[in-house]
């Protein structure tokens, strides 16, 4: 097929030869704008789009999801970073919450943090993947400013703001004041836990510089066990963002009291953020998230609005060859100075 | 390939040269004026050794004893140390990175990438710095490939022309014996080892492998013929001849055993191909050197078996080299646009990069406010400078860089080199295009620069060279007048289109006695030519003759009236002329090899009426003649004493000969303009009638030359001979008038014998083809050296002119110019002259503004021409030309068609195409937007200098409207669509960075990002670049207005180039915020898993190549296969790329490590939002595709419709009637924006309505009988 190569096989006279290809006659299929096309396609994808639309606003529906903001309840009114700061105060909070409905296990235990900048690029950047892998690559902090060395100079494992920012508000959670257990494992991506977090890379000098960011590690567990801290180092893609915290693998029942003993720790006092918790079921939709099926239905809904739009035109001025001045040229804009 | 064995071929040739020794060359014939005195008298001579003239050659230095001086000997070490051989190429090993890199950069788009990649390795990076540079250098090493490619064949090329061997004087180095002498012979050298001084010998049909002076050639008087082909162009031989001196002492290769050496001083390098100063030195005698001893490099030796020449100038010395300029390169306006375009996108680069600056310095500032962090995970009391809180504006102005980096997918990394791909194959097709091929002359069509291929299609005027372009320069002899009386029956094809034009097609003319005959000529042409659709040859039966007339024909002239007048005037086309016959030994035929075709044409017809010119000597030539006495051929030699040549001031040729009684005769013949005056009073009986003759045949579209003669006495040629020796051996500056003058002395007081009428044959199927282009709305303007009666017949002839249309003609042929001229005061004159151009340009303007709907043509000399192109008239010229519909340039030089060529195109600003295809077009077609030549009949020169080179004018038509307009259309497309892939990555990344407080962060992940340009996206559009057709072949020629949409740039305006642009950021609004709101916070998967930053991203990204690719299924307008493998191939390398990039392990794939196969694949919402988001990005371009289509839609559109309706017609319906009758209308409306064409001439031409059924079966009524059936 190559045009080139033909040139050089026909030495004897100059004449190209003749192949649909080079003579660009290959069959092509020559689509036009019909309106039997147009309609049926904009019919089509209408057709196609509004049940979509509807299986996943019924998923959608069908979850049951709990949003408590506690950040501005757990607080004093006055000085709430001045509180949130001092080391030394209790900062437990018991929050109640009445499930409206059926929730079916596993319940889907997520913190949720508003305002939060986790995909800010110094932040994103202040890590070392090498460290977290492998053993040998302590020392391997470049990109982890400023949170290289602890107080004594050693390497910080894990380093980065993005570690040492680590979420540290708790969660104790009761179901008709029967404490329940919430289920911390299995909540990171197996290849995070298994590919980027060492299992015999163990935290060291973690959270003991002059300023505490967030959570502490136990050195004791090699950081692939740290499901919380893997967790929160897949930065989330925008500022406000779900986090997991873990699972409940009971069901709950419609009307049951939820108690919630919350250690509000975490700082978002500072740059004015939100931190809610949330439970919810999931569906083969993910979460609750009602925008893709409203999505689906508009776009559905405005295909068909425009099929019937273009029947109508089509109805009303049919778009004949027989107008002349169609042919015409457009004068206005072929009318040129001639 | 030279010696071979040398004993035998040195006995052949000197059993030839006996045989010539015959002929060797008294003084007598007009080439000895070749030869200069012997004294250095002359003050060009007296030049040598001063500046610009220093050159020094010993001849054969190595072997004689040079006569020299020590510094002689440095400077010619010097001299020697250039070799002969030559290098074409632009880079050599070590040149090329450091040269093609530069060239590289000299492009704005490839500065900011090499920025951006400086940017890479700075602690601004917005991502990592190999993936930064890895497009960049994938773009730039494809690039350097081509170019190193293209190097290498030129490499090929000199290599071989470097490694040709001639024979050399030298000493023979190995096993040749060693005793000195005998081992100096002539032996193979290679090209590139010759030296300066060296001693050469070429031979027969060989090139000379450098400069040369000629010192003696196998003809005892020391003459070559060269064909300078490959140097200026023309084909015919020229005559070159050494010094006496030199050809008596080395007339073989054994007198240069002896030869004492000589030294040859001379000018320094130049690229004057028609001068040379110098000297030779022998025995301590100068001679001076012309440029009659001087033989050029890549000119080739013809007729004689072998020469002896110097070598003077080597390698990129010599005058070829010097010459070779280097090509204009010339940009499309269609990249120039591009490149404002790109300048655009640059700016509103940096205008997003400033407002992100902004927002991103504010953000930070805030960060840190009276020793309180606000966002303290960022640690804002413990940053570097790029993020310091206490120096926000810092901070934003570094940050300035990191955004120009990011936001970079803004600028089409890989379009350059996607276009350079695109054209490339587009000029492919271009070669290849089938009907582009001419058989006759085994030529293809060839796109030697690809690089304006678009510009094909956005031609808006057309400036043509006649001869040889619209004509065939095939010259037949066809009439002649002879004594009053005109003779031969032929019927031109202007008198055939002139008869159509009055509405009388075959009827054949009333007055002529031979009806019957008449019409049988025209049947039989009808034969011939309807045979040459099948591919045989259209010329008669002999070649240059077609001339029909049993009153002179087969000797029956002798029984006509005046047979004294016809006996002589056959004679004189014998005799005068400058061609050499050559008979072929076998048959006995006898063909000649001459100047022009005209003169071939002449030799020919007195050939073919009993006068067969057979010998040509170097003193006479030799006629087998027919004698009206005795009715027998009888042979007769004439000696030829002088040859008084032709040029374009003299207008005419003539030659002094005496005859076997000792007779002396000046034939002359030449334009009407110079002979009649010169005609002697008394003895010019039939003048009038001569003059009527030439008037019609004029009028027929016919070359005229009148033929005369007179009898020389004895003493008046001796005094004529002394004075025109004198004038050629003198070196002055006003040698040519002396020449002149000389002349002038002879050539009076001459007898008229009559006139000869010569056709020059219109191509094959340019009236069609020009009707065609002119129903495409372009403008042709035919520049020609003719004179206004033949190019007004010629315009006539291919339909630029007709009946209804006025003619404005711009002469200064009036009587008030011509009295004034006589007075001859030059001031006074040129004033009168510019003045009647002026107003006679004033006038025309007012008639074409005073009308309405008429159309115009425009005729205009020479003469009147430079005096239009002045500075202060030039645009009122112009503006009355643009108002013409069909502009005619008369006799006009090259530099005035260049100087036209280039008013045209600066003064309009559009698009000019200048085709020709003599060297006298070179000038312009380089100064065209693009030139064209035609390959085939006269010399490489236009071809050389040309862009595209086509074999028959007729294929101009096809080339423009259907490649042209393809590949316009497929350009303009390619570079939007670029356009608006690009703007919809780059957006979503300006908006995520939105999101991410302007910090600087990538949506995507680096080396996915990398590849966007180079995998995801490119294929399909090259593919569309390639094989995309609005209209198919058929439909371009059918509806030629369609056109028009290139010259009008209507695929390529803002409007459009903005609207892509705008597609491209609705796309990416609808893209981003669609992804993001469908994958906010809540899981994605029933798992219960979030999304973060490399799953939001990979979605947006699938949804990018999804929409951006299958956007293609709404632009591209005829898909093949390739289009389809393109589209889905793209997308499903996205699908490769994810797992694949995935699977790598994370220290390199970072982020996106099992992205696909463990987050994405699984999850239904990932695949629905896909679809969901693809769709939603390509709806509104859809809906105002349909709303553009069916309401305003662009003429392709329409034709697409008109298509879509013809294929509709296989089900009957009420409406497909009318459908014949649209295109009808759609075909006229064409028709009537023009002024010109075959099919305007019809519409113009109510008279003929009823002759309609005719037309019918020959669509162009004004093209005569020849009938292009190209199946199209």
């Amino acid at each position: 097929m190559d045009p080139l190569e033909m040139q050089d096989d026909s030495k004897k006279s100059n004449k190209p030869k003749y192949s649909k290809f080079t003579q660009q006659e290959l069959p092509a299929c020559k689509p036009l704008l019909t309106p039997s096309i147009v309609i049926s396609t904009f019919l089509l994808v209408g057709i196609l789009f509004v049940p979509i639309g509807l299986a996943s606003l019924s998923a959608s529906q069908e979850i049951v999801e709990l949003v408590h903001r506690y950040d501005t309840s757990c607080v004093p009114l006055a000085d709430k970073v001045g509180f949130i700061q001092d080391t030394k105060t209790d900062k437990s909070c018991t929050r109640t919450l009445t499930v409206p409905k059926h929730m079916k296990s596993p319940i889907q235990i997520y913190y949720q943090i508003g305002d939060f900048y986790q995909n800010h690029r110094r932040y994103v950047k202040s890590r070392s993947d090498k460290q977290l892998r492998y053993k040998d690559a302590v020392h391997l902090t470049k990109d982890c400013e400023p949170e290289v060395y602890g107080a004594d100079g050693a390497p910080i494992v894990p380093c980065g703001l993005v570690a040492w920012s680590l979420f540290n508000d708790t969660y104790t959670i009761s179901v008709n004041k029967k404490a329940i257990e919430v289920n911390k494992k299995d909540i990171a991506w197996q290849s995070d836990k298994n590919k980027k977090f060492g299992s015999d890379v163990y935290p060291r000098n973690f959270q003991n510089g002059n300023l505490i960011g967030g959570a502490k590690l136990n050195e004791s567990i090699p950081l692939s066990e740290h499901e919380n801290l893997i967790v929160w180092m897949r930065t989330a893609a925008l500022s406000t963002f779900r986090k997991l915290y873990g699972r409940i693998e009971t069901d709950i029942m419609e009307n049951d009291q939820l108690t919630v003993v919350i250690q509000n720790n975490y700082n978002t006092y500072s740059f004015g953020g939100s931190k809610a918790l949330v439970l919810s079921t999931t569906s083969w939709i993910g979460g609750k998230n009602n925008f893709i099926g409203v999505a689906y239905l508009t776009v559905g809904g405005f295909c068909l609005f425009l099929a019937l739009f273009f029947v109508v035109l089509y109805m009303i001025k049919p778009r004949t060859l027989g107008d002349p001045s169609f042919l015409s040229w457009n004068r206005c804009t072929l009318d040129y100075p001639n | 390939m030279a010696g071979e064995d040398d004993g035998n071929t040195t006995n052949g040739r000197r059993r030839r040269r006996t045989r010539r020794s015959a002929v060797r060359l008294s003084k007598l014939y007009s080439y000895a004026c070749g030869r200069r005195p012997s004294v250095a008298d002359d003050h060009s001579v007296s030049r040598i050794g001063g500046p610009g003239f220093s050159r020094v050659v010993m001849v054969n230095a190595a072997a004689g004893e040079p006569p020299a001086a020590a510094d002689l000997l440095q400077h010619q070490q010097q001299i020697t140390a250039t070799t002969n051989s030559i290098s074409t190429t632009k880079y050599n090993l070590f040149t090329f990175l450091p040269k093609s890199l530069f060239e590289q950069f000299r492009r704005v788009a490839n500065i900011y990438f090499l920025l951006s990649a400086g940017i890479a390795y700075s602690p601004l990076a917005a991502y990592s710095s190999s993936s930064a540079i890895a497009p960049l250098v994938i773009v730039l090493v494809a690039t350097m490939i081509k170019e190193a490619i293209e190097d290498w064949r030129r490499n090929q090329q000199d290599t071989e022309v470097n490694n040709r061997t001639t024979q050399v004087f030298q000493q023979g180095g190995d096993g040749d014996g060693w005793d000195g002498d005998a081992a100096w012979s002539f032996r193979d050298a290679k090209w590139k080892d010759i030296r300066v001084g060296d001693i050469v010998k070429v031979h027969k049909d060989e090139f000379f492998p450098a400069d040369l002076v000629l010192l003696s050639s196998s003809y005892e008087d020391a003459i070559c013929y060269v064909e300078t082909m490959n140097l200026d162009g023309e084909t015919n031989l020229k005559l070159k001849q050494s010094l006496e001196v030199t050809s008596t002492t080395l007339p073989d290769d054994d007198s240069f055993r002896s030869f004492a050496g000589a030294v040859v001083r001379c000018e320094d390098p130049n690229a004057h191909l028609y001068t040379f100063v110098g000297n030779i030195e022998i025995d301590g005698q100068q001679h001076p050197l012309s440029p009659q001893q001087l033989l050029l490099r890549d000119s080739k030796l013809r007729n004689t078996d072998f020469v002896y020449g110097v070598v003077v100038f080597t390698g990129h010395d010599t005058k070829v080299m010097q010459n070779s300029m280097k090509v204009p390169s010339k940009r499309s306006n269609v990249e120039k646009k591009m490149d404002r375009v790109m300048y655009l996108l640059l700016f509103s680069l940096i205008v997003i990069s400033v407002v992100s600056s902004v927002f991103f310095g504010i953000a930070t500032g805030d960060d840190l406010q009276d020793g309180r962090m606000k966002r303290w995970y960022l640690r804002p009391d413990d940053t570097e400078i790029y993020y310091d809180p206490n120096r926000p504006a810092v901070a934003a102005l570094l940050h300035f860089f990191t955004a120009i980096m990011l936001y970079g997918y803004f600028i089409p990394i890989s379009l350059y080199i996607s276009i350079e791909i695109v054209k490339l194959l587009q000029a492919l097709f271009i070669n290849n295009d089938i009907h582009m091929y001419h058989r006759e002359t085994d030529t293809p069509a060839h796109a030697r620069t690809s690089n304006l291929n678009e510009e094909l299609g956005q031609v808006d005027t057309i400036l043509t060279d006649k001869t040889g372009t619209l004509t065939s320069n095939s010259m037949e002899f066809i009439k002649c007048s002879i004594a009053g009386t005109a003779y031969g029956r032929g019927i031109t094809e202007v008198e055939r289109a002139m008869a159509r034009r009055k509405g009388a097609p075959v009827i054949p003319n009333p007055d002529n006695m031979d009806k019957g005959n008449n019409s049988g000529i025209q049947q039989q042409q009808h034969i011939l030519s309807s045979s040459d659709s099948e591919g045989n040859n259209d010329k008669p039966a002999v070649k240059g003759f077609n001339f029909v007339d049993e009153r002179v024909m087969g000797g029956n002239w002798v029984n006509q009236p005046r047979s004294d007048v016809i006996e002589m005037f056959f004679r004189l086309l014998a005799v005068c002329h400058t061609c050499i016959p050559e008979v072929d030994q076998e048959s006995g035929k006898i063909s000649y090899e001459a100047e022009s075709p005209d003169e071939a044409a002449f030799v020919v017809a007195a050939r073919e009426l009993g006068f067969t010119f057979y010998k040509r000597t170097q003193t006479g030539v030799s006629l087998r003649e027919l004698d009206p006495s005795s009715g027998k051929q009888v042979d007769r030699s004439y000696k030829i004493l002088n040859v008084l040549e032709f040029n374009s001031a003299r207008k005419r040729m003539s030659v002094v000969v005496k005859n076997e009684e000792g007779k002396l005769f000046l034939f002359t013949k030449g334009a009407d303009s110079v002979m009649f005056e010169r005609l002697s009073g008394s003895e010019s009986a039939y003048r009038e009638v001569t003059q009527q003759h030439i008037n019609e045949y004029a009028d027929a579209g016919l070359r005229t030359l009148v033929l005369a003669y007179r009898e020389l006495k004895e003493d008046e040629y001796a005094y004529f001979d002394r004075k025109f020796t004198a004038a050629k051996n003198s070196v002055s500056t006003d040698r040519d008038e002396k020449i002149d003058e000389a002349a002038d002395l002879v050539e009076r007081d001459l007898i008229l014998l009559g006139a000869t009428a010569v056709e020059d044959k219109l191509q094959k199927g340019v009236p069609e083809c020009i009707d065609k282009l002119a129903q495409a709305g372009i403008k042709i303007w035919v520049l020609t050296g003719d004179k206004m009666e033949t190019a007004i017949n010629i315009g006539y002839a291919c339909s630029l002119l007709r009946q209804g249309m006025k003619q404005i003609t711009i002469t200064l042929e009036t009587a008030d110019i011509i009295a004034l001229e006589k007075v001859s005061d030059k001031t006074a004159l040129t004033k009168a002259s510019k003045d009647s151009v002026a107003r006679q340009i004033n006038e025309g303007k007012k008639l074409v503004n005073a009308s309405s709907g008429e159309s115009f043509a425009l005729i205009i000399d020479g003469k009147s021409l430079t005096y239009a192109l002045e500075d202060d008239t030039k645009d009122m010229f112009l503006d009355l030309a643009v108002g013409c519909g069909s502009v005619i340039c008369c006799r006009s030089s090259p530099k005035q068609k260049a100087l036209v060529t280039r008013l045209v195109k600066t003064g309009t600003g559009k698009v000019t195409l200048a085709i020709g295809d003599g060297a006298n077009d070179v000038g312009m077609i380089q100064e065209a937007d693009i030139g064209v030549g035609i390959s085939g009949a006269e010399g490489m020169q236009a071809v050389m200098a040309s862009d595209v080179s086509i074999a028959q004018f007729r294929f101009l038509e096809r080339l423009l409207l259907v490649h042209g307009h393809w590949c316009y259309s497929r350009i303009s497309s390619m570079i939007c669509y670029f356009f608006y892939k690009n703007i919809t990555f780059g957006v979503t990344l300006f908006l995520y960075d939105a999101y991410t407080s302007f910090s600087g962060q990538p949506f995507y992940n680096d080396w996915a990002m990398a590849c966007f340009n180079v995998f995801f996206t490119s294929l399909p559009v090259i593919a569309m670049g390639v094989f995309d057709q609005d209209v198919s072949a058929r439909f371009c020629l059918k509806f030629p207005m369609l056109y028009q949409e290139g010259p009008q740039n209507l695929l390529f305006q803002w409007q459009r180039i903005i609207g892509w642009m705008l597609n491209g950021v609705a796309c990416a609004v609808i893209i981003f915020f669609l992804s993001t709101a469908s994958l906010q916070h809540q899981a994605f998967r029933s798992g219960g898993e979030v999304s973060d930053m490399a799953t939001l991203g990979a979605t947006a990204y699938t949804c990018i190549v999804w929409a951006v690719n299958l956007q293609m299924y709404i632009t591209v307008s005829y898909f093949t296969l390739v289009q389809h493998v393109c589209i889905w191939l793209s997308i499903a390398l996205w699908y490769i790329f994810l797992p694949v990039y995935g699977a790598i392990t994370p220290s390199f794939s970072t982020t996106y490590y099992m992205v696909f196969v463990e987050a994405l694949a699984g999850a239904p919402s990932y695949w629905v939002v896909t679809l969901l988001v693809t769709a939603a990005a390509l709806i509104p371009y859809f809906t105002y595709a349909v709303v553009k289509s069916w309401f305003f839609p662009d003429y392709h559109n329409r034709i697409q419709w008109l298509r879509h309706r013809e294929k509709a017609k296989a089900h009957p319906d009420p409406e497909t009637s009318a459908d014949v009758e649209l295109s009808q209308v759609l075909r006229q409306f064409s028709v009537r924006s023009t002024g010109v064409g075959v099919s305007a001439r019809r519409d113009a031409t109510a008279v003929l309505r009823h002759l309609n059924v005719d037309y019918s079966q020959s669509p162009t009524p004004g093209a005569g009988v020849v009938v292009v059936t190209t199946d199209r």
